[in-house]
Formats: structure tokens, C-alpha cells, sequence
């Protein structure tokens, strides 16, 4: 972050929240989708320019489990740990992961590839256990059928 | 428009769960197809959402013969299913479905989710052409009372979890003072192992805004707000897109269907905390704020959203409500048990056969829903062991407790609870420690840390329950578990803390003998728990069949024909796929 059109683009979506009540989740929500996650500086500037504290920013940026205070991976690993991808096998799922990319619940790859992150339902229970990465969804994973994506994933970047 | 010389059809499931099967790819194909054979004038090809069996992917065929469904269909297969079905008019009876499928939808009663799987959500003449928006106009041509009266007359009770009855909410919300009212539609379906209400938003959206248009009216709220998970952003979509819809066809808005009345619809997308689907928090989250409970009262209904009275009601009670306008109440409350009416979707999942989502007339049994629709288990050798209920506010009832019936009271009996109606049945391979440990994991980290009941004493208890599982556990756990449950029930703020030691509730008292083999034998009956397994093959089990050498992801097992297989210790990673494999239970 320090190119001046990015911080420009903080203060865009910032007007089209002014006048707006309860708009400070939106208005995060609409950051994050612009540069991945919310920036330091983002924040600051939030702060200034609707006159709260940064610290109540921060209150929501740490509550709300989908929001990230640094860049993450190319790809996004959302693991199903939902009650029915643990009865079929989530837990392992997400463990292979773990040990194939070296990265824990929360973190990205040192080659900047892939985040792996834990979620509570995908809402897709009926294909346990349910792995998504980026925006597709691919049910009834095995350690096998996981390890190809995780292949075909590298050798596309 | 739907062009109306057009009577084939080609119903293509595309919800979450049919996008996920690839259901794009078929559509592609079968637009080829028709293409291809100078015949795509003749066809319209629907895409509607989840019809709520998980099967990959689901096609139904309609013309003048008849419907015909398939299951199963791989893009592969539409090239034959055009020869013969599209062109050739015979049907293609590799994909046909099956007695299963026919099982799964013939045992049911589908009102909530009559729409799902049928119509095109974003077309919303589809939704008008089978009733819609019909008992909104004769709901406004209703004095309120008059509604609130059905529905409380109905039976109606809140389908989210609690179970208050929705007409006396209603009431309370008109009765209260003020000018400015709200109505909120909680769609932050949080419980793991729940997804009607992303089905109905991505099926049938209008249902929805039909209902919170008539509640609007009902109660006297001018505007209305969906708070849904972000988490579902295909119901996101299709929901924003039907409110535009709406708004054109003088649905929504001003001046409703001319009868003064006018009402504003929005969506709120959650930011990923379980607690916000209870009804304080939500409203903190809409409000911008971070979503913590408060003390009740005030209720909602009296003090709710930005301080005004506020009816909130879950997806699936609102998508009833214009079935109870357009039927009656009497209608409504002919269905079900004495004291809960009408018909509740149950989220199946599990180790059943077919998964998916299955409405059937409360008072149903445990039993019937599970071997009927459900199929029983997915594995014809392995038998059912138990199923939980209600997600982390629920509860783990074993087979003795199958023909119990599910209704709100006879399932608070049982000590779970109807919630959300997520089901997941387990075999002999899911272990009840490690599931009350699952949920105990769930819910300290979705604890919103307000009050201390919740945010110690369930930490607290997830350390005990560790230790079991991890092969440390003592006698006087049990104690310390049974007395620091009720604690948590009795004195924490909110739903999510009063009822997250159910779990464990639960399954201390109908799988006792499971925690005292963790804690006496240091031994998991079901091989789950990892820390109390020990990787060894046990020879007297072992058929050398070889099933598990080629699933092991880190070359720990060693195998040759006609010889026991070995697992290298070093290499050995504990994903216990091996175990999942093995037929004859021989690793220990």
C-alpha cells in the first residue's frame, strides 16, 4: 500500500457511506474487497474522516471473523469444519493441508499462493467433507483428490 | 417473460450445492446440444435452485409426456440424454433416478420448500405463476389484527431455534409504542450443519420478501432488513436481484399494490460471527456495532433496532407465512403434533444415504425421517448409533431415543432441541467424546467474551474434555463437567451460552460408557480420538486385503500380497485415513 490512487480509492467508498447509519460494516466489507484486506492506513483514514476512533474500528475488524488486518495469499483455502465435514473427515482434511502447504489456520504460503483458513459451515453438508478454494467448491475430498488441486493450483501460478 | 408456446422444460438444480456438482457445465452442454440439432427453440432451460437432495447434478425433463428426473448427470451425459430424451423422445435410463431419489421426495410434505428445485428464482413471473405474491394483496385487504390473529391462530412458532410462537411476537411488535418499526429476517444460519434457509434465499428469495412484506404490514414497520451470513453469497445475489424485482412490480416500495401501504427491503451482509444470529447481537451488527448480546428485556419487539420496536423473525417463519395467508390457519395447524404445528426442514447430513434437505410434518419421528427420506445409512453394514440435533445448542440422542418425535417439546425432553434442524447421524466411526469436544471447540471460539459464564466456563470445560480425548482424563471430570454445565445454562446472557453445554450434557448421559472407556481404558471405541490410538495393525483383524496402502498420503504403510501391512511409525502422519478405509476395523 503506497500508491496515492489506492488511498484515493479509501476515500471514494468512504462517500458513499457518509450519510448512511450503521454503514461501518459495509464500508469494510467494501475496503476489503478492494485490496484483499483493510489496511493500517485505511483505518486511519476511516477514523478521520467519519470522526470515530480508530480503536472502535479495530473493535470490529478483530470481532467479525472475515475480516484480515494483512494481505493474504492468492488463493483462499477455506477448510469446512462444519459438525457434518467432521464426522466425515474434516479434521484430516484440514491436517494434510496443514502439513502439505506448512502453514497453519490463518496463514499464508511463504511463495504468497495460498491462505489456509478453518470456516464453521459452508452450508454444503450433504457433500462432506467440503474444501473451497477461491470460489469453488469441491465435495467429498479426499486426501488424494486434495493433493491434485493442490498440485494443479501451483503449477497454474 | 416465460414464453408461453414453450411447454418442454429443462430443469437444471443450480443452488450452492448444484453449482458445487457443476451444474454450469451441464447447462453449457445442454444449450450445445440443442444447438447442435436446430432444436434450442423448442426447449427452455431453467435454472432453479437446490431442490435439496444432494446429488450430482439434478435434471428434470418436462414436456407434453410427462416429468421426467434424473440424477446424477454428468456433462458427459446430456450428448445422450439429447438423443434420446430431447430428440428421440424415449427416456434415457442410465441417469434415471432412482428408487432412492423417488424415496427421498415421496415421504415428505414440502410448503416451504414447494418452490425450490421448481422455479427460476430471478424471474420473479415464475414465482407470481405459482401463487406468489397472492396473499400479500389479500393480506392487504386485511385489517392487521386480523393477520396477526391467523397467524397467531396458526400455531406458528419460530423456526430458528427457541420456538416462541411468531404471532405473539407480532403482536408484541404492533402493540408496542412508536411510529417507527422494523422488520428483520435472520438469515445468519450459523449452526454448523444447517442450510435450509440458504435454500430457501437461493431458491425461492420471493417467499421471503412476501412474508416480511406482510409482517411489515402486520406490525406496522415501514422498512426491513435481511441480515444474511456472507458466507452465502449466491444468496446474496439471488436475494438483492428478486427485492429489484419486487420494487418494479410494485411488490415493494411505495404504495404497495395501491393500498398505501409501503415498505423497503435490504440486505445486510453478516462479517462472520456465529453469535449474531441471536437477535440482540444481530441488531448491535446492523447497527455497525460488534455483535454482543445484551439482556432481554427489553425485547426487540419493544426496544430493537436503533432503539425501535423490531420483529425479528427466522428465514423459514417467514417463507410459512404467506402459505398461512393464502390456506388459513385451520389449514396450518392441521399439520403436525398437538402443540407444534405445521412442517419443519430438517438439514440431513451425516453418514445417511441421501443427504439434503427434508420438510416433513412436525411430530414426525427420529426414525421415520431418517429411514424414510433419509434412506437410513449410507453404509448398508454399519449401524446407526446417533444423531445430533440442533447443532451446538443441541444435543447427541442414541438409537433408543429413534422414535421420538420431533416437535419442539418431546425433543426439549430428550434434553436436545429442535434448533436450527440440523441432523447429522453417526456410526460406529464418530466418536461422542470427540463430537461434544467438536462443539465445546465451536463455541469457546465463538463466544463473544461478554459474560463469564460463557467465556471461562466453557473454556474450562473444553480443557477437561481435551484431557479425556487426549488420554489424561480422570474420574473427577465427569464430576466437573456435570457440574459446571448447569452452571453455564442457568447463568449465561445469552442462547449461544445457555445451551452450548448441551453437547456434553447429552452425550454424558446417553453415551456414558464412551467417556469411562477414554478415562479407565485410555481407549476410543471408535477410533477417533488420535492421541489414543496407537497405529498398529492388529493381526488377529487384519485380512490383508491391502485397502489401506494406496490411501495413506505420507508412504507409512507397508503391504504385499498375502502379508499383514505395517505402519512405518516415522512416516506415519495419524489422518487416520487408513482407519476410514479399513473394512475390518484392524488398525488400533
Amino acid at each position: 500500500m503506497n500508491s496515492k490512487t489506492d488511498l484515493s480509492k479509501v476515500n471514494e467508498i468512504i462517500e458513499g457511506y457518509r450519510s448512511k447509519k450503521g454503514s461501518l460494516i459495509p464500508l469494510l466489507q467494501d475496503i476489503q474487497s478492494v485490496f484483499g484486506y483493510v489496511p493500517e492506513e485505511a483505518v486511519n483514514i476511516i477514523a478521520r474522516e467519519l470522526e470515530i476512533y480508530p480503536v472502535d474500528i479495530y473493535g470490529i475488524l478483530t470481532f467479525y471473523s472475515q475480516f484480515y488486518m494483512e494481505p493474504r495469499g492468492k488463493h483462499i483455502i477455506r477448510v469446512c469444519q462444519g459438525t457434518a465435514c467432521h464426522v466425515m473427515g474434516g479434521k484430516e482434511m484440514l491436517g494434510f493441508l496443514s502439513d502439505e502447504l506448512g502453514i497453519e489456520d490463518g496463514e499464508s504460503t511463504k511463495d504468497g499462493i495460498f491462505f489456509l483458513e478453518r470456516v464453521a459451515c459452508l452450508g454444503c453438508c450433504g457433500m462432506a467433507p467440503v474444501v473451497m478454494i477461491d470460489d469453488n467448491f469441491h465435495g467429498r475430498c479426499t486426501i488424494g483428490s486434495l493433493r491434485k488441486l493442490i498440485e494443479q493450483y501451483r503449477s497454474k501460478d | 417473460m416465460i414464453k408461453k408456446d414453450i411447454k418442454k422444460r429443462i430443469l437444471i438444480c443450480s443452488g450452492t450445492s448444484g453449482v458445487s456438482a457443476g451444474c454450469e457445465k451441464v447447462r453449457k452442454r445442454f444449450e450445445d446440444e440443442l444447438k447442435k440439432r436446430g432444436i434450442s427453440g423448442d426447449w427452455e432451460i431453467v435454472s432453479v435452485g437446490d431442490r435439496g437432495l444432494f446429488r450430482d447434478v439434478l435434471v428434470d425433463i418436462i414436456d407434453d409426456s410427462g416429468r421426467v428426473n434424473y440424477e446424477y448427470v454428468a456433462p458427459e451425459d446430456v450428448e445422450n440424454i439429447a438423443d434420446s430424451h430431447l430428440a428421440g423422445g424415449k427416456v434415457y435410463r442410465e441417469r434415471l433416478a432412482g428408487d432412492d431419489y423417488k424415496k427421498f421426495f415421496e415421504k415428505q410434505t414440502r410448503i416451504v420448500l414447494s418452490n425450490c428445485g421448481e422455479i427460476d428464482p430471478d424471474k420473479i413471473e415464475e414465482y407470481i405463476a405459482s401463487q406468489g405474491y397472492a396473499a400479500l394483496k389479500k393480506a392487504l385487504g386485511t385489517p392487521a389484527e386480523e393477520i396477526i390473529e391467523q397467524v397467531k391462530e396458526s400455531g406458528l412458532k419460530g423456526r430458528g431455534g427457541a420456538g416462541f410462537p411468531a404471532g405473539l411476537k407480532w403482536e408484541f411488535t404492533r402493540n408496542a409504542p412508536g411510529d417507527e418499526k422494523y422488520v428483520v429476517c435472520n438469515a445468519d444460519e450459523g449452526d454448523p450443519g444447517a442450510f435450509m434457509d440458504r435454500s430457501i434465499l437461493e431458491g425461492d428469495p420471493h417467499s421471503v420478501i412476501e412474508g416480511m412484506t406482510i409482517a411489515g404490514y402486520a406490525v406496522g414497520a415501514g422498512e426491513g432488513f435481511i441480515y444474511c451470513r456472507a458466507e452465502y453469497p449466491l444468496a446474496i445475489k439471488k436475494l438483492s436481484r428478486a427485492i429489484t424485482l419486487a420494487e418494479k412490480e410494485g411488490f415493494l416500495g411505495d404504495n404497495i399494490l395501491g393500498s398505501g401501504f409501503s415498505f423497503r427491503l435490504q440486505v445486510k451482509e453478516g462479517a462472520g460471527a456465529f453469535v449474531c444470529g441471536e437477535e440482540t447481537a444481530l441488531i448491535a451488527s446492523i447497527e455497525g456495532r460488534r455483535g454482543m448480546p445484551v439482556p432481554r428485556p427489553p425485547f426487540p419487539a419493544v426496544e430493537g433496532l436503533w432503539g425501535k420496536p423490531t420483529l425479528i423473525n427466522n428465514v423459514e417463519t417467514i417463507a410459512n407465512v404467506r402459505h398461512i395467508i393464502l390456506k388459513g390457519a385451520e389449514w396450518f395447524s392441521s399439520m403436525g403434533s398437538e402443540k407444534s404445528k405445521g412442517t419443519k426442514v430438517f438439514a440431513l447430513a451425516g453418514k445417511v444415504k441421501n443427504t439434503g434437505l427434508v420438510e416433513v410434518p412436525m411430530g414426525t419421528t427420529l426414525r421415520e425421517l431418517i429411514f424414510g427420506p433419509g434412506g437410513g445409512m449410507a453404509d448398508r453394514k454399519s449401524e446407526f448409533k446417533g444423531v445430533q440435533i440442533g447443532g451446538p445448542s443441541g444435543g447427541c440422542l442414541p438409537s433408543e431415543l429413534l422414535d421420538t418425535p420431533i416437535d419442539y417439546e418431546s425433543l426439549n425432553a430428550t434434553g436436545a432441541i429442535m434448533g436450527s434442524g440440523g441432523m447429522i447421524v453417526m456410526d460406529a466411526g464418530s466418536c461422542m467424546v470427540d463430537i461434544a469436544k467438536f462443539f465445546l471447540d465451536f463455541t469457546v471460539a465463538e463466544s463473544c467474551g461478554k459474560c463469564v459464564p460463557c467465556r471461562v466456563g466453557l473454556k474450562r470445560m473444553q480443557e477437561v474434555i481435551s484431557l479425556i480425548t487426549s488420554g489424561e482424563g480422570r474420574e473427577e471430570h465427569i464430576a466437573f463437567l456435570k457440574d459446571m454445565a448447569p452452571t453455564i445454562k442457568n447463568t449465561a446472557l445469552c442462547g449461544l451460552g445457555n445451551t452450548a453445554p448441551s453437547p456434553v450434557l447429552t452425550t454424558l448421559r446417553y453415551f456414558a460408557d464412551e467417556y469411562n472407556a477414554h478415562i479407565r481404558e485410555r481407549k476410543c471405541p471408535s477410533l477417533v480420538c488420535t492421541e489414543l490410538l496407537k497405529f498398529e495393525i492388529n493381526e488377529e483383524l487384519c485380512k490383508k486385503c491391502g485397502k489401506c496402502l494406496p490411501v495413506c498420503p505420507s508412504d507409512a504403510i507397508r503391504w504385499k500380497k498375502k502379508e499383514f501391512a505395517r505402519i512405518d511409525k516415522d512416516k506415519c502422519i495419524k489422518c487416520r485415513a487408513c482407519i476410514n478405509e479399513c473394512p475390518f476395523r484392524a488398525i488400533e
